[in-house]
């Protein structure tokens, strides 16, 4: 048995998450919304080797599977990132995550002035103006994020 | 102003130039029956008025919120509610709020166009476009050097501005003191667009070769020390004395209100184009309107 097969075991139900760029494990936890007390069963593994990115992390969770709007909001940190659906111990679904060209709701606008962030009945929205280093660009006063995007997710 | 295409914009500066001879007071009735709904929830003298005479300049109508009743809505009802609610009043909307982004809510919301009058520190389009009018009669937009003074960190005429010429292919000087430079996203945009942006913080240096000077003010609670911003401030006065070497047909521009940044002495010059400019905010703000309501026919 390999070092990485001792580091993740299979799982019977849940979704498995690869290829997150190295060290952004918790933030795609916190994307799920999982940072408070939970019963749910999750691994994480942070800076594993690999082939093709040198490091990266890897998110497990169990008898949990990722809908499209988690999925989007994970493609803001870990662009690259690989979902793994798993049913009965077999991939069931793989795919990669898309970035959207529109984000909607799901992260908040560092404008403090900004109409999104008041009572208003709308809900957020940014333009992905480049997908490779993600810039988001608020589509009603226009600031723009490039970094730490982590720390806007609502 | 970014998503404006220079077709656009050549499109409302025409129609400006048509209808100019009505906002001297000619006799136009093409929006007659028409009602234009100002929503001011931030005070304004110029902005407010000159869309009022636009209006009226053309036969129509205008409703007004008072600022006091814009912050009353403001406290209770949602924007996009007051929004909904005014725009079955009028066949127009202009809002002026103090938060960014709140034209293009309303926009959203409204059964009729909307025309943004300034949306907190965002933008103020009608501004640049009756600048360009401005640059258009008075210089001109092909070829042009122009030189951008003054606070250019927090002035949004001057982002706006400058995204508009990017455009006509302007090449583009900014003085400003180190502590008002332009943002360096909006200068990447620019360069991005392939406009020549050069920097400097003496005005001495660029003035020779401008065609255009656009003065804006230096805020004092800009600076914490007042010793500072009447330093900077003095630095930057256009004078008499500083226009001896500019270009015969150098204009000079500012949004005015002007607080101690131009010389009243400069008022007498050739150079001095302010109070037109201001003027050209009537029939810019008339082609918008005929453009977004339609009417009759202009004879």
């Amino acid at each position: 048995m390999t070092e990485m097969e001792m580091k993740i075991t299979p799982i019977k139900n849940g979704t498995v998450i690869d290829h997150i760029s190295a060290g952004q494990a918790l933030n795609v936890l916190k994307i799920l919304g999982i940072y408070h007390t939970t019963d749910a069963t999750i691994s994480v593994l942070m800076n594993v080797t690999s082939r093709n990115l040198g490091k990266k992390d890897i998110v497990k969770v169990e008898m949990r599977e990722l809908e499209v709007g988690e999925v989007n909001k994970i493609a803001l940190i870990a662009p690259g990132a690989t979902i793994n659906i798993i049913r009965d111990y077999g991939v069931a679904e793989k795919y990669a995550v898309d970035m959207p060209d529109l984000i909607v709701g799901v992260v908040r606008c560092p404008n403090h002035n900004c109409i999104s962030n008041t009572d208003e009945p709308i809900k957020s929205r940014f333009l992905v103006k480049n997908k490779n280093s993600v810039v988001l660009r608020c589509l009603y006063c226009e600031q723009t994020i490039t970094e730490n995007i982590a720390d806007y997710l609502i | 102003m970014r998503e404006f295409s220079q077709e656009e914009i050549d499109a409302v500066l025409a129609l400006a130039d048509t209808l100019e001879p009505y906002a001297y007071g000619g006799n136009c009735n093409s929006l007659s029956g028409k009602i234009l709904a100002l929503l001011f929830f931030e005070p304004s003298t110029r902005t407010r008025m000159s869309f009022e005479t636009a209006m009226m300049r053309m036969g129509g109508k205008t409703l007004s919120l008072g600022p006091a009743e814009g912050s009353a809505i403001a406290k209770g009802e949602s924007l996009a509610d007051t929004i909904r609610v005014i725009g079955c009043y009028a066949d127009a909307l202009v809002i002026r709020h103090p938060k960014e982004g709140s034209a293009r809510l309303a926009a959203e919301f409204s059964p009729v166009p909307v025309l943004n009058a300034g949306d907190g520190a965002g933008h103020h389009p009608t501004q640049t476009l009756l600048d360009l009018y401005t640059i258009r009669k008075e210089s001109h937009l092909d070829g042009l050097s122009i030189t951008l003074l003054g606070d250019l960190k927090y002035g949004r005429t001057v982002h706006s501005l400058a995204y508009a010429l990017a455009l006509y292919g302007a090449e583009i000087t900014l003085v400003s003191p180190p502590s008002l430079r332009m943002p360096d996203q909006i200068k990447a945009d620019l360069e991005a667009k392939g406009t020549t942006v050069r920097e400097t913080g003496e005005l001495n240096e660029v003035i020779e070769e401008t065609d255009v000077l656009y003065v804006t003010r230096i805020q004092r609670e800009r600076f914490p020390d007042p010793r500072e911003y009447q330093k900077v401030a003095r630095s930057y006065r256009i004078t008499t004395d500083l226009l001896r070497k500019v270009k015969d047909d150098m204009i000079i521009m500012h949004p005015l209100p002007r607080v101690g940044e131009i010389d009243p002495e400069v008022d007498k010059t050739k150079h001095a184009v302010y109070f037109r400019q201001s003027f050209y905010g009537v029939p810019v703000r008339m082609a918008l309107l005929k453009m977004l309501i339609g009417g009759d026919d202009i004879d």
